[in-house]
């Protein structure tokens, strides 16, 4: 089959590679109908995420249908139509049971590896580093599913890839990041990063009640989708952040801050951010800490640090003594997909959102190592990819 | 599409441009005899000093600048000055070295203005689909709290201590 390789620091290949197969009764085999290249891939593409190997398979966005199950796969046919969520989770150990899949303690291959790097394991992921388990991804023709009997969301028929695809990811990622703020109805949710994340999350807040959405990014486009979703814009680049959210939250700043941009913050005009710069140059520091070190200025006291911002490593220079004494509390992690997917779904089939939005540009496999540069170069307008093997 | 002025690309092309303009500056500054040496322009050093003021400056500028697009523009200026300096060298004893200088001082002006015009705002047609493009059937004030049927779990609810007196209350 086809497939998005990974053969070093922005070298993604569409090479041929093995058709996977079932390898364990829990598993399946998916034929992707869609797939999409995420903000995290980038993270991969411009080698700040450790331990990726020549040939991994990228991809973490996926949805098809069902072609072959594992013998212990009763809830799953050939012929059903899935979107496979990133994260994998067995849906049987502690923390599964609680609703933390993104932690699953059963699903990373490499849990040994994880343990020494993250103290405890985190859960399996397609297409990603191989402390997650090193799981060829969904940027490919057909997909191994481990756990496939849990990890997945049947959708129906009927119903376009296009608004089911980001239940795989961003949409609950950016649900998620809302809900992690508790959003109250007097709340003013400050969100960095007008990416894809970043404008589910948008969504979200005002879906679940914001009073104001503010977002905070500088592309053009980016800004005009985000305020398309109700968000009233910061662009970094023309205007100071901190004195814009004071004067639209009247001194006090926002009650609930989102980080949607991670470790490869790209502020402007900042000390700290030349800083970072100079640091990561001479690998003594893997990530770009801007937004925390924001958020944890602008958030209002007993305020909230919601991040499904992905870092990947060490920081510096972080105003943690700023955050204890404003007593703010910290939310963050990778998504437990399957814990928002079927109330979305539902709000999906009534039509209170589409998530199609997002998309603007559709290309074949072949054409995706092209557009992995596209997109990390936000050039052509690029917000989204969405791929069709 | 559009040409977008936030492109990732043009504006880390303007942070490399600033930390360029400050070494260069910092070796007119410097080492003014040894620039003048390398570009035939003996006798011109003060001159040359100068320059490396300007460059130091405009790097500032362009590193520290919320949008870099007039130091850049600022840049493709102090080009033209450079050029018309070395054009004046190329007229003299040591045309070679001016010669060699002038050119490449040509490929930067170049990268320059290229830097400039991938920094330009996209084109107004373009910005509109992305207005258009909100997800929601209504108008998002219309959505407001559309989902506050959901119920947050209590694991992600915000600790009841700190929560506003008012919030409790409720």
């Amino acid at each position: 089959m086809r497939a998005l390789c990974w053969h070093g620091k922005q070298d993604i290949r569409c090479d041929t590679v093995p058709d996977p197969k079932i390898e364990h009764p829990r598993d399946a085999i998916i034929k992707v109908t869609s797939c999409a290249i995420c903000g995290s891939d980038l993270h991969l593409y411009d080698g700040f995420m450790p331990g990726m190997e020549n040939g991994d398979i990228m991809g973490h966005e996926t949805m098809g249908i069902v072609e072959e199950v594992g013998s212990e796969v009763t809830n799953l046919k050939k012929g059903d139509r899935v979107v496979i969520p990133f994260t994998i989770f067995c849906g049987e150990c502690d923390q599964c049971r609680r609703g933390n899949f993104s932690v699953c303690e059963r699903s990373n291959r490499n849990k040994s590896l994880a343990d020494k790097v993250f103290g405890h394991t985190t859960a399996g992921l397609f297409g990603y580093t191989h402390l997650t388990g090193g799981y060829p991804g969904g940027q490919a023709e057909y997909l191994r599913v481990p756990f496939a009997d849990k990890t997945h969301i049947k959708v129906p028929l009927g119903v376009p890839d296009e608004t089911l695809l980001f239940l795989s990811d961003i949409f609950p990622t950016g649900w998620q990041a809302a809900v992690q703020c508790d959003i109250q109805r007097d709340d003013t949710v400050a969100i960095w990063g007008c990416g894809p994340v970043g404008q589910f999350a948008i969504r979200s807040a005002l879906l679940l009640g914001a009073k104001q959405v503010i977002a905070i990014d500088r592309v053009p486009e980016r800004l005009a989708m985000a305020e398309a979703g109700g968000a009233t814009t910061i662009d970094f680049s023309k205007e100071s952040v901190v004195e814009r959210l004071n004067e639209l939250t009247r001194g006090k700043g926002p009650e609930k801050c989102i980080d949607c941009v991670g470790l490869e913050a790209h502020a402007t005009a900042t000390i700290d951010s030349m800083y970072d710069r100079a640091k990561q140059a001479v690998m003594l520091e893997t990530d770009r800490p801007h937004v925390l070190r924001e958020m944890m200025y602008v958030c209002r006291p007993a305020g909230v640090l919601s991040i499904p911002g992905v870092y990947g490593g060490l920081l510096d220079k972080v105003p943690f003594g700023m955050a204890m004494n404003k007593g703010l509390t910290f939310r963050m992690g990778q998504t437990h997909v399957n814990r928002w997917t079927d109330d979305l779904l539902k709000r999906i089939e009534m039509g209170q959102i589409d998530p199609s939005f997002v998309i603007t540009h559709t290309v074949g496999l072949q054409d995706g190592p092209g557009m992995y540069k596209t997109f990390r170069d936000k050039q052509d307008g690029c917000i989204k990819v969405v791929l069709k093997p | 599409m559009s040409r977008t002025r936030g492109s990732n690309q043009a504006l880390a092309l303007a942070q490399g441009l600033g930390w360029f303009s400050i070494a260069l500056g910092v070796a007119e500054v410097l080492a003014p005899h040894r620039i003048t040496r390398a570009t035939g322009l003996h006798g011109h050093e003060r001159l040359i000093s100068s320059y490396g003021v300007r460059e130091i400056v405009t790097g500032i500028g362009l590193l520290t600048a919320k949008d870099p697009t007039p130091w850049v523009w600022g840049r493709v200026g102090g080009d033209a000055l450079d050029l018309g300096t070395l054009a004046a060298g190329v007229a003299g004893p040591e045309r070679e070295r001016s010669g060699i200088a002038f050119l490449m001082t040509l490929g930067i002006a170049a990268l320059d203005v290229a830097c400039a015009l991938a920094l330009r705002r996209p084109l107004p047609a373009a910005m509109a689909s992305f207005r258009r493009r909100s997800g929601l059937p209504k108008p998002p004030g219309a959505m407001r709290g559309a989902a506050s049927d959901f119920v947050v779990p209590a694991d992600f609810r915000t600790p009841e201590a700190l929560r506003p007196l008012n919030e409790k209350a409720g």
